[in-house]
């Protein structure tokens, strides 16, 4: 278990360490100039030139990424060009938001997909089941930007039940959570009722009730909670995808998160954010993706047996 | 002729084949059906306040705010969306092909490192990654194609090397070597047809994603660029109107959600039909 943990980690290390060195050439070998973003319009050739040499941009770029590594490993992410504060400072004072809506976003996810999910299976073929299909199908093809927008025009703007924007209280939060939920949920209900239709036909579950036990508890204690693994894995890569992901959702309802702090870097050309952003995110998506093997074998006996 | 009848049998299937017929004629006979241009502000497109006037015997689905006819807008947009849809994600599926493919039949250190690759791109914030590349490269539609092609491949990769893992391993492969055949005749006359399902059910699915994709970068304003319409640039454009003209939001919307979910029922089943091990299963 510990040498799975640690090889685990070691693989973690390394693809986080790709994601480094591809996002730092890739920003680097942009035609976008931040140099001459910073100095804005109007400036001559020299500030330019300076600037860049401020940054350090006009050293070589293996130089500048050895550089910046050497500071990452030390936890320094480098400091923002515009705002002229550290990007670690900037990404911790943005966590809270952001991991309150995901929290509360994929608890909506595996609400409903849960449920959803379950009531599918156990109609498998019936008319409930193929609506269940059908809508956790609408769920997923529908563009998220389009039902904020549509939400906020119900909910903010006409019945005004919760505001338009902003964060701090817990009606600023239904709403964002409810559009990441609710969309997110097809999947969750494709997946619980893919499992659960495997689980169902399984040997013991006959024997459960061949023993007699009720059909209520046949579904709630012995199939549900073998069909949660899949879930499981589906929230890792969720917390992984929430994390630098969210962007459109921040954007439409103003939320201070992680998502519109990358947002506003990429507009401005503001590369350490962008690139503290990315690596938060994919540490994120690594982490999340472990976190799902390991609860894995609490689950199920049977993969700790292997 | 089996697969076809078997489509038929499936309604949803059936209302998402005519819907994507519906979207691609309209598309292509975008001239012909609207009197407009899609970038011709109409002397009586605005109201005398200067406001879009919403849906009417006239503007069929309203106008917008530089008094431009939706209709016709959202017709043209049909073509960015399909060129879009159809060329990121070819190049998508070609890649996932051609890397899945070469890293199941390589196997060894070759075949690993292709995959370690792959896991590391999976291990990219998607989204993300696109509005970076969209936003930083001045965005035309063939960048915000490519873009998309980039971050979409990844998936397809993985699964096309899965099922090659499995084929290698499979008797008639191994009497072909045998017979003395060269790896491009083992690959590309034996090993490709066999994951030619796999193809054809992600060129249709895949689209689905990539409308989606096209949509929110657009959207955000770092895809297609006014004048030029795409679905998602016209909700970018009339999103600080939309509480007053929710027209200007909703019909591009129902154009996205429906495009994207009749791509999704074809592409769903064909996979039931193409590959019957999971049938009636996601």
């Amino acid at each position: 278990m510990i040498e799975l943990i640690l090889r685990r980690l070691g693989g973690a290390l390394m693809i986080l360490f790709g994601v480094a060195a591809i996002t730092f050439v890739l920003l680097y070998a942009l035609p976008a100039d931040p140099a001459v973003q910073l100095a804005g319009r109007s400036a001559t050739a020299q500030t330019v030139a300076n600037i860049r040499h401020e940054l350090g941009l006009d050293q070589p770029l293996l130089l500048q990424f050895v550089h910046y590594l050497g500071n990452l490993v030390q936890g320094d992410f480098g400091r923002s060009y515009t705002q002229k504060t550290e990007v670690m400072t900037l990404i911790l004072a943005r966590l809270p938001a952001t991991l309150i809506l995901m929290v509360t976003g994929i608890l909506v996810e595996v609400a409903i997909g849960l449920t959803l999910g379950t009531i599918a299976a156990l109609n498998r073929g019936g008319f409930v089941d193929r609506l269940v299909m059908t809508v956790s199908f609408v769920g997923v093809s529908a563009p998220q930007f389009v039902v904020a927008l549509l939400l906020l025009y119900v909910f903010a703007a006409t019945l005004q039940w919760f505001p338009m924007s902003g964060f701090g209280t817990f009606s600023h939060v239904v709403l964002p959570a409810l559009t990441l939920g609710v969309l997110g949920a097809g999947w969750y209900a494709r997946m619980v009722r893919s499992a659960m239709i495997d689980v169902l036909t399984q040997d013991y579950i006959r024997t459960a009730r061949a023993k007699g036990v009720a059909e209520r508890t046949v579904i709630l204690r012995h199939a549900v909670p073998n069909a949660l693994l899949p879930i499981v894995a589906m929230i890792g890569i969720d917390i992984g995808q929430f994390m630098g992901g969210v962007v459109v959702v921040e954007a439409v309802y103003g939320w201070p998160g992680i998502g519109q702090l990358a947002w506003q870097a990429i507009q401005q050309v503001d590369i350490p954010i962008i690139m503290g952003v990315t690596l938060i995110s994919s540490l994120a998506i690594v982490t999340g993706n472990l976190i799902a093997d390991l609860v894995a074998p609490l689950i199920d006996p049977r993969i700790r047996a292997r | 002729m089996r697969i076809a009848r078997e489509f038929l049998r499936r309604p949803t299937a059936v209302f998402g084949l005519i819907v994507v017929l519906l979207v691609v004629i309209g598309a292509l006979a975008a001239p012909l059906i609207s009197p407009y241009a899609p970038d011709e502000q109409l002397f009586d497109g605005l109201t005398l306040e200067g406001a879009p006037i919403g849906p009417d015997a006239v503007f069929l689905l309203g106008t917008d705010t530089l008094g431009r006819d939706l209709l016709t807008r959202l017709l043209f947009g049909a073509r960015t969306s399909l060129i879009i849809g159809v060329v990121a994600n070819g190049t998508a599926v070609t890649i996932g092909l051609g890397v899945g493919m070469l890293a199941g039949y390589l196997r060894g250190p070759a075949g690993n490192a292709l995959m370690r690759f792959t896991d590391l791109m999976m291990a990219f914030p998607a989204l993300l990654l696109a509005i970076v590349l969209a936003a930083l490269f001045h965005p035309s539609l063939w960048i915000v194609a490519m873009v998309i092609a980039m971050v979409n491949w990844v998936q397809v990769a993985r699964i096309v090397y899965t099922e090659t893992r499995g084929l290698v391993e499979r008797d008639f492969i191994l009497a072909q070597r045998s017979l003395g055949a060269g790896h491009g005749r083992i690959v590309f006359k034996h090993i490709l047809p066999h994951l030619m399902p796999t193809a054809i059910v992600w060129g249709t699915l895949g689209i689905a994603t990539t409308v989606l994709l096209e949509a929110t970068l657009s959207f955000l304003g770092v895809g297609v660029q006014p004048p030029e319409p795409s679905w998602g640039n016209i909700i970018f454009e009339s999103q600080s109107f939309f509480t007053a003209a929710p027209w200007l939001v909703i019909f591009p919307g129902i154009a996205i959600l429906l495009t994207a979910l009749s791509f999704n029922l074809v592409g769903d089943a064909l996979r039931d039909i193409l590959d019957p091990t999971q049938r009636g299963r996601m």
